[in-house]
Protein backbone atom coordinates (compact mmCIF):
# COMPACT_ATOMS: atom_id res chain seq x y z
CA UNK A 1 0.00 0.00 0.00
CA UNK A 2 2.75 2.41 1.00
CA UNK A 3 4.79 1.44 -2.02
CA UNK A 4 1.82 2.05 -4.28
CA UNK A 5 1.28 5.57 -2.87
CA UNK A 6 4.99 6.34 -3.16
CA UNK A 7 5.06 5.20 -6.78
CA UNK A 8 2.00 7.30 -7.63
CA UNK A 9 3.43 10.42 -5.96
CA UNK A 10 6.82 10.04 -7.66
CA UNK A 11 5.19 9.40 -11.05
CA UNK A 12 3.05 12.53 -10.72
CA UNK A 13 6.17 14.49 -9.80
CA UNK A 14 8.09 13.24 -12.81
CA UNK A 15 5.09 13.96 -15.06
CA UNK A 16 4.96 17.59 -13.90
CA UNK A 17 8.68 17.94 -14.36
CA UNK A 18 8.22 16.77 -17.94
CA UNK A 19 5.46 19.38 -18.45
CA UNK A 20 7.86 22.00 -17.15
CA UNK A 21 10.51 20.91 -19.62
CA UNK A 22 8.04 20.94 -22.52
CA UNK A 23 7.08 24.45 -21.50
CA UNK A 24 10.71 25.45 -21.44
CA UNK A 25 10.97 24.47 -25.10
CA UNK A 26 7.54 25.53 -26.42
CA UNK A 27 6.87 28.90 -24.82
CA UNK A 28 8.10 31.93 -26.76
CA UNK A 29 10.18 34.20 -24.54
CA UNK A 30 12.30 34.10 -21.42
CA UNK A 31 9.60 35.34 -19.03
CA UNK A 32 7.02 32.77 -20.08
CA UNK A 33 9.57 29.99 -19.99
CA UNK A 34 10.45 30.91 -16.44
CA UNK A 35 6.79 30.54 -15.49
CA UNK A 36 6.78 26.93 -16.63
CA UNK A 37 10.17 26.29 -15.08
CA UNK A 38 9.27 27.59 -11.60
CA UNK A 39 5.76 26.28 -11.13
CA UNK A 40 5.83 22.84 -12.68
CA UNK A 41 9.31 21.95 -11.56
CA UNK A 42 8.76 23.12 -7.96
CA UNK A 43 5.58 21.17 -7.42
CA UNK A 44 7.01 18.22 -9.33
CA UNK A 45 10.00 18.09 -7.00
CA UNK A 46 7.74 18.49 -3.96
CA UNK A 47 5.67 15.57 -5.12
CA UNK A 48 8.79 13.44 -5.56
CA UNK A 49 9.96 14.41 -2.07
CA UNK A 50 6.57 13.47 -0.62
CA UNK A 51 6.91 10.14 -2.39
CA UNK A 52 10.29 9.68 -0.70
CA UNK A 53 8.69 10.50 2.66
CA UNK A 54 5.96 7.89 2.11
CA UNK A 55 8.47 5.30 0.96
CA UNK A 56 10.93 5.65 3.85
CA UNK A 57 8.35 6.51 6.50
CA UNK A 58 8.91 8.90 9.39
CA UNK A 59 12.63 8.66 10.02
CA UNK A 60 15.95 10.14 9.07
CA UNK A 61 15.45 10.22 5.30
CA UNK A 62 11.75 11.04 5.51
CA UNK A 63 12.29 14.07 7.72
CA UNK A 64 15.00 15.38 5.46
CA UNK A 65 12.64 15.13 2.49
CA UNK A 66 9.98 16.99 4.47
CA UNK A 67 12.37 19.78 5.47
CA UNK A 68 13.54 20.12 1.87
CA UNK A 69 10.02 21.09 0.68
CA UNK A 70 9.78 24.56 2.30
CA UNK A 71 13.40 25.27 1.41
CA UNK A 72 12.65 24.40 -2.21
CA UNK A 73 9.65 26.73 -2.18
CA UNK A 74 11.57 29.69 -0.84
CA UNK A 75 14.66 29.25 -3.01
CA UNK A 76 12.68 28.60 -6.22
CA UNK A 77 10.53 31.69 -5.85
CA UNK A 78 13.44 33.94 -4.92
CA UNK A 79 15.52 32.55 -7.79
CA UNK A 80 12.66 33.13 -10.27
CA UNK A 81 12.25 36.69 -9.05
CA UNK A 82 15.97 37.40 -9.34
CA UNK A 83 16.18 35.84 -12.82
CA UNK A 84 13.18 37.67 -14.24
CA UNK A 85 14.29 41.02 -12.81
CA UNK A 86 17.86 40.51 -14.00
CA UNK A 87 16.67 39.58 -17.48
CA UNK A 88 14.52 42.70 -17.70
CA UNK A 89 17.33 44.99 -16.65
CA UNK A 90 19.69 43.23 -19.05
CA UNK A 91 17.27 44.12 -21.85
CA UNK A 92 15.74 40.80 -22.82
CA UNK A 93 12.84 41.52 -25.20
CA UNK A 94 9.32 40.39 -24.43
CA UNK A 95 7.45 38.32 -26.97
CA UNK A 96 5.48 40.04 -29.76
CA UNK A 97 2.20 38.75 -28.31
CA UNK A 98 2.73 40.73 -25.10
CA UNK A 99 -0.10 43.19 -24.51
CA UNK A 100 1.10 45.32 -21.61
CA UNK A 101 4.32 46.52 -20.02
CA UNK A 102 3.90 48.74 -16.97
CA UNK A 103 7.42 48.09 -15.78
CA UNK A 104 9.13 50.06 -18.56
CA UNK A 105 8.18 53.46 -17.18
CA UNK A 106 9.15 52.46 -13.66
CA UNK A 107 12.65 51.40 -14.71
CA UNK A 108 13.41 54.63 -16.52
CA UNK B 1 15.18 38.35 22.34
CA UNK B 2 15.18 38.14 18.57
CA UNK B 3 18.62 36.53 18.66
CA UNK B 4 17.18 33.81 20.89
CA UNK B 5 14.29 33.24 18.46
CA UNK B 6 16.66 32.81 15.53
CA UNK B 7 18.88 30.53 17.62
CA UNK B 8 15.95 28.25 18.47
CA UNK B 9 14.79 28.19 14.85
CA UNK B 10 18.28 27.30 13.55
CA UNK B 11 18.66 24.63 16.20
CA UNK B 12 15.35 22.96 15.34
CA UNK B 13 16.26 23.12 11.68
CA UNK B 14 19.66 21.54 12.34
CA UNK B 15 18.15 18.72 14.36
CA UNK B 16 15.54 17.99 11.69
CA UNK B 17 18.02 17.94 8.85
CA UNK B 18 20.72 15.87 10.56
CA UNK B 19 18.30 13.76 12.60
CA UNK B 20 20.94 12.43 15.02
CA UNK B 21 20.55 13.10 18.71
CA UNK B 22 24.05 12.32 20.00
CA UNK B 23 25.70 14.84 22.30
CA UNK B 24 28.42 15.69 19.76
CA UNK B 25 25.87 16.49 17.06
CA UNK B 26 23.79 18.67 19.35
CA UNK B 27 26.91 20.57 20.46
CA UNK B 28 27.97 21.17 16.84
CA UNK B 29 24.46 22.38 16.04
CA UNK B 30 24.47 24.74 19.00
CA UNK B 31 27.74 26.31 17.89
CA UNK B 32 26.55 26.69 14.29
CA UNK B 33 23.19 28.14 15.40
CA UNK B 34 24.92 30.60 17.74
CA UNK B 35 27.12 31.86 14.91
CA UNK B 36 24.08 32.16 12.59
CA UNK B 37 22.07 34.02 15.22
CA UNK B 38 24.96 36.37 15.97
CA UNK B 39 25.44 37.29 12.30
CA UNK B 40 21.85 37.39 10.99
CA UNK B 41 19.88 38.07 14.17
CA UNK B 42 19.41 41.74 13.49
CA UNK B 43 17.78 41.18 10.09
CA UNK B 44 14.81 39.06 11.15
CA UNK B 45 11.92 39.02 13.60
CA UNK B 46 11.42 42.62 14.55
CA UNK B 47 8.78 41.65 17.05
CA UNK B 48 9.21 38.17 18.51
CA UNK B 49 6.08 38.31 20.68
CA UNK B 50 3.90 38.01 17.58
CA UNK B 51 4.86 34.33 17.53
CA UNK B 52 3.06 33.79 20.80
CA UNK B 53 -0.36 34.98 19.63
CA UNK B 54 -2.52 31.95 18.70
CA UNK B 55 -4.77 34.05 16.43
CA UNK B 56 -1.84 34.50 14.04
CA UNK B 57 -1.20 30.77 13.86
CA UNK B 58 -4.84 30.10 12.92
CA UNK B 59 -4.61 32.60 10.07
CA UNK B 60 -1.29 31.12 9.06
CA UNK B 61 -2.91 27.70 8.63
CA UNK B 62 -5.78 29.24 6.63
CA UNK B 63 -3.20 30.97 4.44
CA UNK B 64 -1.19 27.75 4.02
CA UNK B 65 -4.18 25.74 2.80
CA UNK B 66 -5.18 28.47 0.32
CA UNK B 67 -1.59 28.65 -0.82
CA UNK B 68 -1.24 24.90 -1.41
CA UNK B 69 -4.52 24.81 -3.31
CA UNK B 70 -3.43 27.78 -5.48
CA UNK B 71 -0.13 26.02 -6.08
CA UNK B 72 -1.77 22.85 -7.37
CA UNK B 73 -4.09 24.91 -9.56
CA UNK B 74 -1.07 26.80 -10.92
CA UNK B 75 0.50 23.57 -12.07
CA UNK B 76 -2.55 22.39 -13.97
CA UNK B 77 -2.86 25.87 -15.46
CA UNK B 78 0.71 25.87 -16.77
CA UNK B 79 0.39 22.28 -17.97
CA UNK B 80 -2.77 23.23 -19.89
CA UNK B 81 -1.10 26.21 -21.58
CA UNK B 82 1.98 24.23 -22.46
CA UNK B 83 0.20 21.21 -23.90
CA UNK B 84 -2.54 23.13 -25.77
CA UNK B 85 -1.69 23.11 -29.50
CA UNK B 86 -2.49 26.82 -29.97
CA UNK B 87 -0.78 27.89 -26.72
CA UNK B 88 -3.32 30.36 -25.24
CA UNK B 89 -0.99 33.02 -23.86
CA UNK B 90 -1.40 36.78 -23.59
CA UNK B 91 1.62 37.85 -21.55
CA UNK B 92 2.49 41.22 -20.08
CA UNK B 93 3.70 43.02 -16.98
CA UNK B 94 1.04 44.63 -14.81
CA UNK B 95 1.29 46.98 -11.86
CA UNK B 96 -0.65 46.28 -8.69
CA UNK B 97 -0.77 48.22 -5.45
CA UNK B 98 -0.27 46.51 -2.11
CA UNK B 99 -1.38 47.76 1.28
CA UNK B 100 1.06 45.63 3.27
CA UNK B 101 3.66 47.60 5.19
CA UNK B 102 6.26 45.31 6.77
CA UNK B 103 9.02 43.87 4.61
CA UNK B 104 8.46 40.34 5.84
CA UNK B 105 4.80 40.46 4.80
CA UNK B 106 5.70 41.89 1.40
CA UNK B 107 8.25 39.15 0.80
CA UNK B 108 5.66 36.53 1.66
CA UNK B 109 3.13 38.13 -0.68
CA UNK B 110 5.68 38.27 -3.51
CA UNK B 111 6.54 34.61 -2.98
CA UNK B 112 2.88 33.61 -2.91
CA UNK B 113 2.20 35.50 -6.12
CA UNK B 114 5.09 33.72 -7.81
CA UNK B 115 3.61 30.34 -6.92
CA UNK B 116 0.01 31.11 -7.96
CA UNK B 117 -1.38 30.51 -11.47
CA UNK B 118 0.44 32.34 -14.22
CA UNK B 119 2.15 35.11 -12.27
CA UNK B 120 5.74 35.99 -11.31
CA UNK B 121 6.74 38.99 -9.24
CA UNK B 122 9.31 41.06 -11.14
CA UNK B 123 9.97 43.94 -8.76
CA UNK B 124 8.63 45.95 -5.86
CA UNK B 125 9.09 49.72 -6.01
CA UNK B 126 7.52 51.61 -3.12
CA UNK B 127 3.94 50.40 -2.78
CA UNK B 128 3.72 48.97 -6.27
CA UNK B 129 4.44 45.43 -7.33
CA UNK B 130 5.28 44.64 -10.95
CA UNK B 131 4.00 41.24 -11.97
CA UNK B 132 4.55 39.25 -15.12
CA UNK B 133 1.30 37.55 -16.05
CA UNK B 134 1.09 34.79 -18.62
CA UNK B 135 -2.54 35.46 -19.55
CA UNK B 136 -3.92 38.93 -18.80
CA UNK B 137 -7.61 38.38 -18.24
CA UNK B 138 -8.70 41.96 -17.65
CA UNK B 139 -7.67 45.50 -18.55
CA UNK B 140 -9.17 47.16 -15.48
CA UNK B 141 -6.58 47.80 -12.73
CA UNK B 142 -8.99 47.24 -9.83
CA UNK B 143 -10.16 43.96 -11.29
CA UNK B 144 -6.75 42.51 -12.07
CA UNK B 145 -5.40 43.59 -8.71
CA UNK B 146 -8.08 41.44 -7.11
CA UNK B 147 -7.34 38.54 -9.46
CA UNK B 148 -3.59 38.59 -8.86
CA UNK B 149 -3.43 39.25 -5.15
CA UNK B 150 -6.56 37.25 -4.41
CA UNK B 151 -7.21 36.50 -0.80
CA UNK B 152 -3.52 36.28 0.06
CA UNK B 153 -3.17 39.90 1.01
CA UNK B 154 -5.81 39.86 3.74
CA UNK B 155 -4.60 36.57 5.18
CA UNK B 156 -0.98 37.72 5.25
CA UNK B 157 -2.05 40.99 6.81
CA UNK B 158 -3.79 39.08 9.59
CA UNK B 159 -0.87 36.89 10.57
CA UNK B 160 2.31 38.70 9.58
CA UNK B 161 1.69 42.35 10.34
Amino acid sequence: MNDMAAIILISVGVLFNIFGCIGLIRLPDMYNRLQAATKCVTLGCCSILLGVLVHFGIGSAGFRALVAIPILFFTATVAAHALVRGAYHFGTKMDKRSVKDDYREAVK
Amino acid sequence: MRYVALFILSMVFWLLITFKFSAANIAAGAVASAITAAIFGRYYFYNVYKFLQPRRWVWFIVYLTTFIWACIKANFDVAYRVLHPAMPIRPGIVKVKTTLQSEFARTLLANSITMTPGTITVDIIGDEMYIHWIYIRSEDPAQYTRMVIGRFEEYIKKFAE
